[in-house]
């Protein structure tokens, strides 16, 4: 209720279009998706950019289609409804994790070369920040790019790199100075075809089955100096930056699926008889949908206002992150009490909210972890 | 303090508990420890471990040699279970301590046949027991099990099914519970129904969330026709014998919780100790000390209530209701300390190579299993 507030007609001629490719093209696939550990990407993604859903903020010149964040919006909250976590997270990469900084901050070279094959779907892009020796303390990467001439030359490792076995190119973020400080590091895109580029191995994960998640290795991998992203010494700037795309990202993802697995869950619990009535006539268990609803409400609405604040040009990192704490929190707690309503059920994979549960494990570690958000917003508050 | 006082305050192990122990960790360590990733992966252990286990009298922990088995107390049962739980493995645990959940019905009411038939070999690894009661249409709702046996003759016809059966896929014998009378709880009996009986049908074995290494399966009775010799006690009191077994499996259950807390605190002090961010390790912060305290607290607290549940059972004083608040604490305990273990492992917690990971995975069941936290809160609000 309320969404009229915000969304016009065009926006929801948007959201049924995505629903109904969700529906078509992604549902039907998602259990053998899962099952092998991988999703035919490159094939997905064509589509979908086809359908100008990958680029539908960017601009029309990189083949977007020119609309604002409502959009963008509609579009994540559409992509929640998928029967998983690892494909809308994989999207969300190439929409708002790894091509966001080459839009603002890339020359006209890398946007025609490659933000723009990604926005059409030609290409599957990730990115690469995390090491393993460097998670959440961003600064700590030792991934070293060594100006060489015309080119860099590219040593190290990342890991945790989502679409990693089957990315074309990788915004990646590199130490291009062993000085202290933030001015040493820049961001890059690595075409995966060149050569230095290995996959160490392919990661077997918790939850987020249907997406392929690697370690990665650089040994003298030589990438052409044209593809720093902005200027020398700015990458971890830059990267801040995109972060925000990226947190943002996993807001809708958040209030949307947790809504669908309550409803599911809901479902469930009136055919569920017990004790000769249904499962939701039980008052705990209604007191308890209640608080989890409310926590959803309050979420979507900071999203919203979040959407209002980034459309008056606002700074919106503190919400951001606040947002992506309270909903890393209330995920896994709803995911958790709907698979407990569900019983001895609830633990079998059959069940949807079996597989919600393991996803939204991540939902508090990825894309900053909890305490991560915590600390940025205390910075940000001044203490 | 003197050496003798300081031993009072250790009186729920002995010496012997601790030489049981020992024994049991070193198997753990040579044996299970080194393929349990495997298994895990396999979605089962191998088969020799029931003979393995009998053969060195861990089966047989905490019942007496009448029966076949080893003897010992609660408190052997807790050490047994414990070490188990050292495999890192909720499933390995669960699988082949399943006869701690289907012999004591028969231990308790049957006559000397049935132990001579039911319990010995199980004892001796020769037999794998596994304990139905749950279906498809009622897990906690026990007294409304749908599952008749009508007597013809010397036999009861068994028809219905059962589900998320541990050791269901491999087990030869299931102590079942069945309708024999009128609806409602006074209507219920047990048989004990043997795998090669016709009309007995195992499902696949169902894929979980976690105790992966453990099978679970749907069994179906199509006219079963079973001895009715294999009757458990008297007609129609199988709901007081159903909720008397709940006990032990309660506490086995809070065991099972603690442990898995326990090994997450572990595995979380070993890493934040040594994993840096910012330039000092984890551990440096305070927010990861205070994590860690409030772990450890909990794990403590936790353990102690239950070792003192434990005591109490072994004296014979009924614990109906310290039991399920004892199980409803230990879960909740685990349920918050894996959790946190995996957050203190950031993005490793993640990875399926990491012990957190799966301990994550198999704490969820507990709550679940052997009656939910809500069905617990319903006993307890009845009892205080």
């Amino acid at each position: 209720m309320g969404s009229e507030l915000y969304f016009t007609k065009d926006h929801e001629l948007v959201r049924k279009a995505v629903r109904d490719f969700v529906n078509r093209e992604i549902n039907p696939y998602v259990d053998e998706w899962e099952a092998q550990g991988i999703a035919p990407l490159h094939d997905l993604f064509k589509k979908m950019g086809d359908l100008g859903f990958l680029g539908i903020r960017f601009p029309e010149k990189y083949g977007g289609e020119g609309l604002d964040y409502w959009y963008e919006t509609v579009v994540m909250e559409e992509l929640a409804r998928i029967y998983c976590g690892g494909i809308p997270m994989a999207v969300a990469v190439q929409m708002s994790m790894a091509t966001p900084a080459i839009h603002e901050f890339g020359s006209e070279y890398l946007k025609e070369t490659y933000l723009k094959p990604a926005l059409k779907g030609d290409m599957v892009s990730a990115i690469a920040v995390t090491e393993p020796d460097a998670g959440s303390d961003v600064a700590a990467i030792k991934t070293f790019a060594r100006k060489d001439g015309n080119a860099y030359v590219l040593n190290g490792s990342k890991t945790y790199i989502t679409n990693g076995t089957q990315a074309d190119f990788l915004t990646l973020l590199a130490r291009t100075s062993e000085e202290p400080g933030y001015h040493s590091f820049s961001l890059f895109v690595v075409p995966t075809h060149l050569p230095g580029f290995h996959i160490s191995k392919k990661l077997d994960k918790m939850g987020m089955r249907s997406s392929d998640t690697a370690e990665l290795y650089f040994d003298d991998m030589r990438i052409p100096a044209e593809n720093l992203i902005g200027s020398e010494g700015q990458g971890f700037i830059h990267q801040m930056m995109q972060f925000q795309h990226e947190r943002f990202a996993v807001l809708p993802l958040t209030y949307v699926s947790a809504r669908e697995i309550i409803d599911e869950t809901v479902a469930y619990l009136k055919g569920r008889i017990v004790f000769g009535k249904p499962l939701i006539k039980k008052q705990v268990l209604r007191h308890r949908l209640a608080e989890w609803l409310s926590g959803i409400e309050c979420l979507k609405q900071l999203t919203y206002h979040i959407v209002r604040m980034k459309m008056a040009g606002q700074d919106v990192s503190k919400e951001i992150s606040m947002g992506k704490l309270f909903g890393g929190n209330l995920i896994n707690k709803i995911m958790d009490g709907c698979l407990q309503m569900h019983g001895g059920m609830g633990f079998m994979n059959e069940m949807r909210v079996s597989r919600a549960f393991r996803d939204s494990r991540l939902m508090s570690i990825g894309a900053g972890a909890s305490e991560v958000m915590s600390d940025v917003i205390a910075k940000l508050e001044g203490y | 303090m003197a050496t003798g006082q300081k031993n009072s305050f250790d009186k729920y192990f002995t010496k012997a508990h601790q030489q049981l122990r020992m024994a049991i960790r070193e198997v753990i360590k040579k044996e299970v420890l080194p393929n349990i990733n495997d298994w895990e992966e396999a979605g089962e252990f191998p088969a020799e471990f029931y003979p393995l286990f009998g053969e060195l009298g861990f089966l047989g922990i905490g019942y007496s040699e009448e029966v076949g088995g080893t003897g010992g107390d609660i408190f052997d049962v807790i050490v047994a279970n414990e070490e188990l739980m050292r495999s890192g493995s909720g499933g390995f645990a669960a699988g082949i301590g399943s006869l701690n959940i289907a012999l004591p019905p028969i231990i308790k009411n049957g006559n000397a046949r049935q132990i001579e038939r039911f319990v010995k070999p199980v004892f001796q690894g020769r037999r794998i027991a596994a304990l139905g009661i749950t279906e498809p249409g009622g897990g906690s709702d026990v007294a409304n099990i749908r599952t008749t046996a009508l007597r013809e003759g010397d036999c009861y016809v068994v028809n219905g099914s059962k589900t998320f059966i541990t050791s269901g896929v491999r087990a030869d014998q299931l102590t079942c519970a069945v309708r024999t009378g009128g609806p409602g709880a006074r209507g219920i009996s047990f048989l004990v129904i043997e795998k090669e009986t016709p009309g007995y049908a195992v499902g696949k074995s169902l894929k979980k969330t976690g105790w992966w290494a453990s099978d679970t399966a749907e069994l179906f009775f199509d006219n079963c026709r079973v001895p009715a010799d294999n009757l458990i006690g008297d007609e129609n009191t199988g709901f007081s014998i159903i909720m008397e077994n709940f006990q032990m499996e309660r506490l086995q259950l809070c065991v099972m919780a603690n442990m898995t807390a326990q090994m997450a605190l572990e595995e979380s002090l070993k890493y934040t100790r040594e994993r840096e961010a910012f330039g000092r390790p984890l551990t440096g912060f305070q927010v990861t000390r205070h994590k860690l305290a409030d772990m450890a607290t909990l794990v403590d607290v936790s353990r102690e209530y239950t070792y003192r549940v434990a005591a109490k059972m072994n004296a014979g004083v009924d614990q109906i209701r310290e039991v399920s608040m004892a199980k409803n604490f230990a879960c909740s305990v685990s349920d918050r300390v894996t959790y946190d273990a995996v957050q203190l492992f950031g993005g490793y917690g993640y990875m399926r190579e990491y012990l957190v990971e799966r301990l994550y995975r198999d704490n969820r069941v507990l709550s679940i299993g052997g009656g939910t936290t809500e069905i617990m809160k319903e006993i307890i609000s009845k009892l205080i």
